[in-house]
């Protein structure tokens, strides 16, 4: 049976209604037309789909709507100021730090939520702090550049 | 002119052009000056669609900016084959340069013409055209409305020389890059057409599974339907989570007859992949041979074997498909397939259908590295399409489906013998690799090769995987020859011609095998006679392209330390497919517990360098997929099922284990382009190897390289 929500995403109220058990994630990508948190897994292992909730960052895949009604998500599209890029986007971008790019959203909202936390990592705790994410074409070195450098010039 | 394959001009005429000579087949410009491209390669993630966009740009002297790479399609644009085997620059990249030159030369003509002026005394530059006293310019946008680009290309037209390029060989940004930092649709499961379904199949829990029953009541009376064709089992809704959850019902709802003991014993793939019947692959066979033969060399006799796991392509987007019948019975499809055309022969072959009423249009999806269940995928979506003409139904796979019923790359067992001097000089070589085939793409062997395919009530045939030809490479024994002089050679591949397991092309093919095989035994080879590995690598080879390579990587790494506390050093290299990239790897790794890989030091030999950035970023990521397959890799199965189906049970390397990783670019800007994206598979894989054995003497010729390997190797050496 289906039931509504309500949820704050990237600043926004949203209302929908859907089945409590529908991912997070399905709802950002359907209803609310945020393509960005990718579908890797639907295990929670991946980390493409993470996105933050009330702060915390969790896999949007393996979160039901029961457990994020009333919440505040943030998601990779909430990370830019307008057309101002995140720092960590800007960073990644600079660095080129994609391939394929499938991965970069979770990797992009999980370093922008460590930079708040760690304002000037070093090149450890950016790796340990993305260990869940996987990267399968191996830019996993650029990545960790960018998120320094990002939290040098920040 | 007429174009004409072998053409004696000054360059030969790329292949693409003979097929798809027609200039707006592939180049139109618009009268904003906007010029659109589409070729018939497609990006995976590599970036080729930048580094052919500058290509473009070089040669018609516009910039970057006003250049859009549009996607792939059959019925727009040429058909290239396939995106594969590193060929796009070579192959695509020649062709576009030449095509695009052509359409420079038009619009030189025209504005001559209507200033009637002597052509020779006009130029280009950053979009204008222009006398070269710079009094009369005008601009492509301006002449674009009277240039007809309806004409056949010439090859009589001369590309830039490498002196005159300014946007080739610069580290331009990537075309796609800003999409996907910014999390903008882009990818394939992204799409949303009017009046989109979506699907899910029910895939068997095993090869060899069919369906006995299903309770098809559990998904009940909503809006999902159910489409079942023998042991084909979807279901399709405009709900994606409904979907969803219906197919887990589903799932959960049926009972199967499925194949205990149709798969070999995962811990012993040498006796599977030696059992046979196999095709024999003869690639070269010099008249004296070491095994007993007339004339064998006297000289002291090793012998080693080296194997490697069934691997998987893991992307991390499980692979999406999407098909839409139109009301007059034409189809068209949406694939992240790395050859459009032949998928759609295969679908039209599949269902019997004219091909002409067959469309399909590449869209991107995560890096696939090879054949993965994009076009399978794609086939899917077709079938569950069916139930609902004029809608697009939309298909994801799972995670496990993507694990476990994508095509593998084939397990494979290399035996390498070899004879020596007293100095430990080369004398003879004989090498023999055991493999399943490399290829099983659509229309191989002449059937679609469509998975679903295999499940239906008419069931297509599935012919064991085929191998690539010799000349294009080959598979089993790709790389199998190696770069050295090494005597008399005997080498032979052997294609297993019956597997329940499907293997397909995995990036680099058999050359990772045959690579870590050669580098490895000739690490083994330079130990016996007591000498130092790159020392012996350069006194048995002659190539100086290869010899710039070895020693560029070695000076840049520091090469000639001693091991110690556990931390060794090894080298491994290759010139990938024997003509194209140059590779050498020198690896720091570290043996105290588990293998870590510190620091990778490559050096890149790959011609003239379209995108500097573009090639240390797939040299990067090659050598850190490889050191992932090398260090952790290994398709797990039982007799019956395949059992890695998620990232638990088939980890991939993480963060925190990627090595740094330094590249040097041997630059040859007067030497034709080759793809870089496969080049440090294989070395990087034996430089690892040998590390290993420089840090604790130990040899572990089998991968992946786990503890358990380590100890096992450390066992079968003091028994």
């Amino acid at each position: 049976m289906t039931q509504a929500f309500t949820l704050t995403v990237n600043g926004q109220a949203a209302r929908v209604t859907t089945h409590p058990d529908t991912s997070l994630l399905s709802v950002l990508r359907n209803e609310l037309s945020l393509p960005g948190s990718r579908f890797g897994c639907g295990l929670g292992q991946c980390g493409a789909c993470i996105v933050r909730v009330d702060g915390t960052v969790v896999p949007s895949c393996t979160t039901p709507m029961w457990s994020a009604d009333g919440t505040s998500v943030v998601t990779v599209e909430g990370l830019a100021d307008g057309d101002r890029l995140h720092p960590v986007q800007q960073a990644l971008l600079d660095e080129q730090a994609a391939q394929c790019g499938f991965c970069i959203s979770g990797i992009a909202v999980r370093a922008a939520a460590l930079l708040e936390s760690s304002p000037h990592p070093d090149e450890i705790t950016v790796a340990q702090a993305l260990e869940g994410n996987l990267c399968r074409c191996g830019v996993q070195r650029r990545i960790v550049r960018a998120v320094v450098k990002a939290g040098r010039t920040s | 002119m007429t174009l004409v394959a072998g053409h004696p001009g000054p360059a030969a005429v790329p292949k693409s052009l003979v097929a798809n000579p027609v200039l707006s087949n592939w180049v139109t410009v618009a009268d904003d000056g906007i010029v659109a491209v589409r070729v018939g390669k497609v990006d995976l993630g590599q970036g080729i669609l930048t580094a052919l966009g500058q290509l473009a740009a070089e040669e018609l002297d516009v910039g970057l900016e006003h250049i859009r790479m549009l996607p792939a399609h059959t019925d727009k644009g040429p058909d290239e084959g396939l995106t594969a085997g590193s060929m796009s620059v070579a192959e695509s990249g020649s062709a576009l340069r030449l095509v695009c030159a052509n359409v420079r030369a038009l619009f030189l003509h025209e504005a001559a013409r209507r200033w009637q002026v002597d052509v020779a005394g006009l130029t280009t530059d950053n979009s204008y055209i222009k006398t070269s006293d710079g009094t009369r310019y005008t601009t492509y946008a301006e002449l674009a409305g009277t240039v007809s680009l309806d004409v056949d290309v010439s090859a009589d037209v001369a590309t830039k020389s490498g002196d005159d390029m300014r946007v080739v060989g610069t580290s331009a940004a990537r075309l796609d890059l800003p999409d996907k930092i910014a999390g903008r649709p882009r990818f394939i499961s992204d799409m949303r057409l009017p009046g989109q379904l979506f699907g899910r199949v029910v895939r068997p829990p095993s090869p060899g599974s069919r369906l006995r029953d299903v309770d098809d009541s559990v998904i009940g009376q909503g809006e999902v339907r159910l489409v079942r064709d023998g042991s084909f089992l979807g279901v399709l809704g405009g709900d994606e989570a409904e979907v969803e959850r219906a197919a887990k019902k589903l799932r959960a709802a049926c009972s199967w007859d499925e194949s205990p003991g149709l798969l070999p014993s995962e811990n012993d793939l040498v006796t599977f992949l030696k059992r046979g019947p196999h095709e024999t692959i003869p690639v070269i066979e010099e008249s004296a041979v070491v095994d007993g033969g007339a004339g064998a060399p006297e000289g002291k006799r090793l012998r080693a074997q080296y194997s490697r796991p069934f691997l998987a392509h893991a992307s991390i987007a499980p692979s999406c498909g999407a098909a839409r019948w139109e009301s007059d019975g034409r189809l068209s499809v949406w694939s992240h397939s790395q050859g459009i055309h032949r998928l759609r022969d295969a679908i039209a072959q599949a269902l019997d259908l004219d091909v002409t009423k067959v469309s399909v249009e590449h869209v991107e999806n995560a890096g696939c590295y090879g054949h993965n269940a994009a076009d399978d995928a794609a086939f899917d979506a077709v079938l569950l399409a069916r139930a609902a003409p004029t809608h697009p139904v939309q298909v994801q796979w799972s995670r496990w489906d993507e694990l476990t019923w994508s095509p593998l790359g084939s397990a494979m067992v290399a035996d390498a013998d070899a004879t020596v001097d007293d100095a430990g000089r080369i004398l003879s070589w004989t090498y023999d690799v055991w493999s399943q085939g490399h290829t099983a793409r659509p229309g191989y062997s002449g059937v679609p090769g469509l998975l679903a395919g295999a499940h239906l009530e008419r069931a297509s045939r599935y012919p064991p995987a085929t191998d690539p030809p010799l000349p294009a490479g080959g598979g089993t024994t790709r790389n199998a020859v190696p770069i050295y002089d090494v005597g008399h050679r005997r080498i032979t591949g052997h294609r297993q011609l019956s597997s329940p397991i499907r293997s397909s092309a995995l990036r680099s093919l058999g050359s990772f095998l045959n690579v870590f095989a050669i580098e490895s035994f000739m690490d083994e080879l330079a130990a016996a006679a007591g000498r130092d590995p790159l020392e012996y690598r350069l006194a048995h080879l002659r190539d100086d392209r290869a010899r710039e390579v070895l020693e560029t990587a070695a000076t840049a790494a520091g090469w000639g330390g001693d091991a110690h506390h556990d931390v060794g050093h090894g080298i491994g290299f290759a010139r990938y497919k024997s003509k194209g990239a140059y590779c050498a790897v020198v690896a720091e790794i570290e043996a105290e517990h588990d293998i870590q890989v510190r620091k990778l030091t490559i050096a890149v030999d790959v011609g003239r360098v379209v995108n500097p950035c573009g090639v240390r970023n797939q040299i990067e990521g090659g050598a850190t997929q490889a050191t992932s397959w090398t260090l952790k890799e290994r398709v797990r199965f039982d007799n019956t099922r395949i059992t890695s189906g998620d990232w638990e049970s088939y980890p991939i390397l993480r963060f925190s284990e990627v090595p740094d990783i330094h590249v040097e670019l041997v630059g040859r800007p007067d030497l034709p382009s080759v793809g870089a994206g496969e080049a440090a598979q294989g070395p990087t894989a034996a430089a690892i190897a040998n590390a290993v054995t420089h840090a604790i003497g130990v040899r572990v010729r089998d991968m992946p390289l786990t503890r358990s390997a380590v100890v096992a190797a450390i066992e079968s050496e003091n028994p």
